[in-house]
């Protein structure tokens, strides 16, 4: 009868303070991780934004690509006018 | 009876203790799925967008690939280009020239340039000024600062251009000077002592120019000294410059010659005629008489 007395202060002094304070841990680690997702989502959200820009790298190459033809054809243009040096 | 009661007590405390475990459990799992939940919604969240992210940057490296290969051949061909003109060490001093200290780095394309010093080549480029006036324009000559505003205006480039040259050539051409006019209707008459090559300086161009202009009006000895155009009387008897190598105006517009200028002597040539041999009709014509031979079209024009 006094070991189960005793079992049963074990029970309340020490097991369920471990639980509770086991349970409060996970709740708080859980509870932490929703504000760092969200972050995350809003960063990812405004880095795709950002990103809307890149089809305009097509127009920039073609830009690019035609004024390297014009500066070919000055330059040749140049090639065929001066002389080359002695 | 007592030991029964202390039973019961003792396990009622028991329960309520493991009820009261269980209730806890329940509590904070609970919460810890609330919060898994929310975790799972914005995990969701980000994978919509990373997956956006991935596809707006798939086609990114090829098509900066593409720009950068590009301006690689811009850059080379640009280099090149200098270099093939200017000379590998005037190209790394004009780049110096215009950017100070760019000539350090060299050509990209050409690595033994980083060891060539450069040259100092300011805003005047002899090479250069030559090339545009074989080029048949007037060199811009030091009308340029590196550090003042852009010479050329873009939306109005020829005009922009003009001010490099001399401004009484693009805005009041018709200040120009009028070419000179010679001969006895000549605007202008010197007398044959004052006539020795260029002009004679007058007050205008003496004060432009300098005083030592004047020496070259004061170094021709006048006539009244014994000049060349001085008369013969008081020349020395065998002078070493006569008239016949200086020359001299008549003075008059009576022709020098007894028959005078004959106009109409043109239009009695016979070389249209008469030039040529006479050639066999017979006769095989031989290559080396095709220059002497009259062109078909000179005898229909003479007919």
């Amino acid at each position: 009868m006094t070991l189960w007395w005793i079992g049963n202060v074990v029970l309340f002094v020490v097991v369920t303070p471990v639980v509770v304070y086991l349970l409060h841990g996970v709740f708080t680690a859980a509870r932490s991780i929703v504000p760092s997702v969200e972050k995350i989502a809003r960063t990812a959200a405004a880095g795709s934004t950002d990103l809307d820009a890149t089809a305009l790298l097509l127009t920039t190459r073609d830009q690019v690509t035609e004024t390297v033809a014009g500066v070919a054809n000055y330059g040749g243009s140049l090639d065929v006018i001066l002389d080359d040096a002695r | 009876m007592a030991p029964v009661l202390a039973v019961e007590a003792a396990g009622i405390i028991t329960i309520v203790a493991v009820a009261l475990i269980v209730a806890l459990l329940v509590v904070y799992l609970l919460a810890v799925i609330v919060q898994l939940r929310k975790i799972t919604k914005g995990l969701d969240e980000v994978i919509a967008h990373v997956g956006e992210i991935v596809e707006k940057s798939a086609p990114v490296n090829g098509v900066v690939t593409t720009i950068n290969e590009q301006l690689d051949a811009g850059v080379d061909l640009l280099e090149g280009l200098l270099v093939k003109k200017a000379g590998m060490t005037d190209a790394v001093g004009l780049v110096d020239g215009l950017y100070a200290g760019a000539g350090a780095a060299g050509f990209r394309s050409f690595p033994e340039s980083k060891n060539i010093k450069a040259p100092r080549i300011g805003e005047v480029y002899t090479k250069g000024t030559l090339t545009l006036a074989r080029l048949g324009r007037e060199a811009p000559i030091a009308v340029g600062n590196p550090a003042g505003p852009a010479l050329r205006d873009v939306q109005r480039g020829s005009l922009a251009a003009r001010l490099l040259y001399p401004e009484g050539r693009q805005t009041r051409p018709e200040a120009l000077p009028r070419s000179p006019v010679i001969g006895t209707e000549a605007p202008v008459l010197y007398p044959p002592s004052e006539q020795r090559g260029g002009t004679t300086p007058d007050d205008e161009e003496v004060a432009e120019k300098g005083p030592w202009t004047e020496v070259a009006a004061e170094g021709i000895v006048p006539a009244e000294l014994g000049g060349s155009d001085a008369p013969r009387d008081q020349l020395a008897e065998d002078p070493q410059l006569g008239s016949p190598v200086l020359g001299e105006t008549t003075g008059s517009e009576e022709p020098a010659t007894e028959g005078g200028i004959d106009p109409s002597a043109g239009d009695e040539a016979d070389a249209t005629t008469d030039a040529g041999p006479e050639l066999p009709e017979s006769a095989e014509p031989d290559l080396k008489d095709a220059a002497a031979a009259r062109r078909q079209a000179d005898v229909e024009s003479a007919e």
